[in-house]
C-alpha cells in the first residue's frame, strides 16, 4: 500500500481541526456536556485520528506531524476511555457525616494501629518519666513543661485570675493552632509512603510526650488540672492525628500490598479518594480543636471550673467516637444490605463500593 | 503500557493505538516549582501588604485571617486550584510547557490533585525537594512520591509544528520521486531516529569541517542506500549531501513545494 502523504494531509486536516476544536471546549468548559450526536461525532473523529496516527507512524518517519496526532489521541483518549465520575459537586453535609465515618470504618484496622502505636509511645514516655525524671529536658521539647507541675498550676491560675493572657489575640492563637495542627497531619499522611515507618515514628513520638507530660503531672498531684487543660481540645485533637495516622498506614498498606493480587497502580487507585476524604475530614476536627484550644482550653481555674471543663472534653470525646462507630451507617446499610424495595443505589458512589474489600485492614 | 524510551510512557489504547507521552525530567520539574514558588511569595506579599496597608493586622480576627489565607488559600491551594483549573497546570508548569497527567493516559481527578499536592512535604524532606528529586531520578516514570501515591506522571508538551523546510530543501528536480513505490517503502522503513540524523547533518552543514563534512555524508546516504535501494539511475550524478537532502525531501516534506512567483 502507497501513501500520498499530501493527499492524505489535505483529506484528514479537517476532521483533525474539528477534533482540536471539540477538545477545547471540553478542556475550557468543565460543566460542558455533549448532547448524543455530539458524543457519536467526537467518537468518530477520535477513531479517525487514532487510524490516520497509525497511518502516519507506519507510512512516514518525520516526526512533528506524529507528536501532533499523538498529541491529540492522547487528550481524545482521556475523554474517552474515563470510567470514573468527576464529581464536580460537593455536598458537605454528606461529606461529613457520611462519606468521613464510612471511610475511617472501611480502614478500622489502620485506625487501630495507630492508637496502638500511640499507647504503646505514651506507655514508654511515662515509665521513662517514672524511672528517671532527669530525662525530662530530654523528652519534652516544650519549656513551660519542664517546670515541676505544682508550679505550673499555680502559675497558670494565677495568670488566669489576674488578666487574660489571649486578650486580643485569641483568633490568632487558634489559627496558628489550626495551621500547625493541619500541616502536622498532613506530614502523618504523607510520610506513609516511607512504608508507614515515618508514620509510625511520628505516632510514637507523640504518644511518648504525652505519656510522659502525662505520668509527670499525676505523680505530681496535678490530675485534675491535666484532664481539664488537655481534654477539651485534646479529645479531639488527639484523634485527629490518630485519623492521619491512620491515613498514613492506609497509604502505607497500599504501597505494601500484603495479600493483594493487584498491581501498585490499581491499589493506589483504590485508595486515593479515601486519603482525600480522611484528610480533609482531619482538616474540620483541627479547625474545631483550635477554636476551643484558644478560647476554652487556656481558661481554667477560677476562671472557668475544672469540673465544667472535664465534663465539657467528656462528652465531646462520646460524641466523637459516637460519630464514627454510627454516623453513615443508614446509607452503608441501604447498600450493602439492602431490603427488597429499600435499596437505594443513586447513593452508591465508587467510594462506599469499595467497603467489601478492605475489611482485611 | 509500556515504556520504550527513557523519557517517554508509550499508552497502547484498547483499538490497540499506541502514543508515546514524553516524560519531565527533574530538573525542568524544579525550574517550574521555582517560578510557582516565586508567585507564591509575590501572592503572600501582595496579601501582607493588602492587611498591612488597610490597617487590619490590628484586629485580632484579621490576624487569624491573614494566617490562614497565606496557609491554605496560598501555600496549598495555589496549586491544588490551578491544577484542577488549567487541567495539571500551574504557572510555572504553564511556561515550561509541563502537564500534570494520570498515569494512564486518563483525566485528572480532583483526589489525584490533592494527595500529589500534599505529599509534596515528604519530598521536600530533608529540603528543597531532595527526596522527590532523588525518586525522580530513579523512576522509571519520572514520578516523585507525590506522583507514586497519586498515580500521576508530568509530562513534557512540546509545541506542535511542522518544520520548515522551504529554506532547506530547494525546488530541485528529486529523482527520488520517479519511483513512487520506492519512495512510500523509504519512508515506511525509515525510524525516526534515522530520518532525525539526516535532518540534523543537513541543518548543520555548515558546523562541519569540509573534509569530516563529505565523510560523514557518505556515511549517511550509504545508510540510506541500504534501507531502500534505488535503481542506479536515481542517484546518478547526484552527490551525497544531495542524495539526503532528496531523501530528507521525500520524508518530511508534508506540503507541495512553493511555487516561485515568476
Amino acid at each position: 500500500m502507497i501513501l500520498d502523504l499530501d493527499k492524505f494531509i489535505a483529506t484528514e486536516k479537517t476532521y483533525w481541526a474539528e477534533l482540536e476544536r471539540l477538545l477545547m471546549r471540553f478542556e475550557n468548559h468543565s460543566a460542558y456536556k455533549p448532547d448524543f450526536d455530539q458524543l457519536k461525532r467526537f467518537h468518530y473523529l477520535y477513531q479517525r485520528t487514532a487510524a490516520d496516527l497509525v497511518k502516519w507512524t507506519t507510512f512516514s518517519a518525520e516526526s512533528e506531524m506524529r507528536h501532533y496526532l499523538e498529541n491529540l489521541v492522547a487528550r481524545a483518549y482521556s475523554r474517552m476511555h474515563e470510567a470514573r465520575g468527576r464529581r464536580l459537586r460537593f455536598r458537605p453535609k454528606r461529606f461529613f457525616f457520611q462519606d468521613f465515618p464510612q471511610t475511617i470504618r472501611r480502614h478500622i484496622n489502620a485506625l487501630w494501629l495507630s492508637i496502638a502505636v500511640f499507647l504503646i509511645g505514651c506507655a514508654f514516655g511515662g515509665v521513662v518519666i517514672h524511672l528517671d525524671a532527669g530525662t525530662k529536658e530530654v523528652i519534652l521539647p516544650f519549656s513551660h513543661l519542664q517546670i515541676s507541675p505544682a508550679e505550673r498550676v499555680a502559675k497558670e491560675e494565677k495568670a488566669a485570675e489576674d488578666q487574660d493572657r489571649l486578650k486580643g489575640r485569641k483568633t490568632t492563637f487558634s489559627a496558628f493552632l489550626m495551621v500547625n495542627n493541619i500541616r502536622v497531619s498532613i506530614l502523618a499522611l504523607a510520610l506513609g509512603m516511607t512504608w508507614g515507618i515515618g508514620t509510625l515514628i511520628m505516632l510514637f513520638y507523640n504518644g511518648v510526650i504525652l505519656g510522659a507530660v502525662s505520668l509527670d503531672y499525676v505523680l505530681g498531684g496535678q490530675t485534675k488540672f491535666l484532664i481539664g487543660w488537655l481534654l477539651p481540645h485534646g479529645s479531639i485533637e488527639i484523634p485527629a492525628i490518630l485519623l492521619a495516622g491512620q491515613a498514613g498506614l492506609v497509604l502505607a498498606k497500599a504501597l505494601i500490598g500484603w495479600g493483594q493480587s493487584i498491581t501498585l497502580r490499581d491499589r493506589l487507585r483504590k485508595i486515593v479518594n479515601d486519603l482525600m476524604i480522611l484528610i480533609f475530614g482531619i482538616a474540620i476536627l483541627l479547625v474545631w480543636a483550635g477554636l476551643i484550644e484558644a478560647f476554652f482550653s487556656q481558661y481554667h481555674e477560677p476562671v472557668i471550673p475544672y469540673e465544667v471543663k472535664i465534663g465539657f472534653g467528656t462528652v465531646q470525646l462520646i460524641l466523637l467516637i459516637a460519630f464514627i462507630r454510627w454516623a453513615g451507617r443508614k446509607t452503608e446499610k441501604e447498600i450493602f444490605h439492602p431490603k427488597g424495595r429499600n435499596f437505594k443505589n443513586s447513593e452508591i458512589t465508587p467510594v462506599t463500593l469499595d467497603h467489601k474489600d478492605s475489611k482485611f485492614f | 503500557m509500556n515504556q520504550t524510551r527513557t523519557n517517554s510512557l508509550t499508552i497502547q489504547t484498547p483499538e490497540g493505538v499506541s502514543f508515546a507521552l514524553l516524560l519531565a525530567g527533574p530538573v525542568t520539574r524544579f525550574m517550574a516549582w521555582l517560578i510557582d514558588l516565586l508567585a507564591v511569595i509575590g501572592a503572600s506579599i501582595v496579601l501582607f501588604m493588602i492587611f498591612a496597608s488597610t490597617g487590619l493586622l490590628i484586629f485580632d480576627f484579621m490576624r487569624a485571617l491573614f494566617i490562614i489565607l497565606s496557609y491554605f488559600a496560598i501555600n496549598l491551594g495555589y496549586t491544588i486550584a490551578l491544577e484542577w483549573y488549567w487541567h495539571g497546570q500551574t504557572l510555572g508548569k504553564r511556561l515550561f510547557q509541563l502537564r500534570v497527567m494520570d498515569a494512564q493516559g486518563l483525566q485528572l481527578q480532583p483526589s489525584q490533585i490533592v494527595i500529589r499536592n500534599l505529599l509534596r512535604l515528604v519530598d521536600f524532606l530533608p529540603g528543597f525537594y531532595l527526596l522527590g528529586g532523588v525518586t525522580c531520578l530513579i523512576n522509571r516514570n519520572a514520578q516523585r512520591l507525590g506522583d507514586v501515591a497519586a498515580n500521576t506522571i508530568v509530562i513534557r508538551i512540546p509545541r506542535v509544528s511542522e518544520p520548515d523546510l522551504e529554506k532547506l530543501l530547494s525546488d530541485k528536480f528529486n529523482s527520488l520521486k520517479m519511483y513512487p513505490h520506492l519512495e512510500a517503502r523509504l519512508r515506511q522503513q525509515v525510524t525516526p531516529a534515522e530520518a532525525g540524523i539526516a535532518l540534523r547533518a543537513i541543518l548543520r552543514r555548515d558546523e562541519l569541517e569540509p573534509r569530516a563534512r563529505v565523510s560523514l555524508y557518505r556515511e549517511i546516504a550509504d545508510h540510506f542506500k541500504h534501507i531502500v535501494p534505488f535503481p542506479p539511475e536515481a542517484f546518478d550524478g547526484v552527490s551525497d549531501e544531495q542524495y539526503i537532502r532528496n531523501i530528507i525531501d521525500v520524508l518530511f516534506r508534508t506540503k507541495p513545494p512553493r511555487k516561485e512567483l515568476s
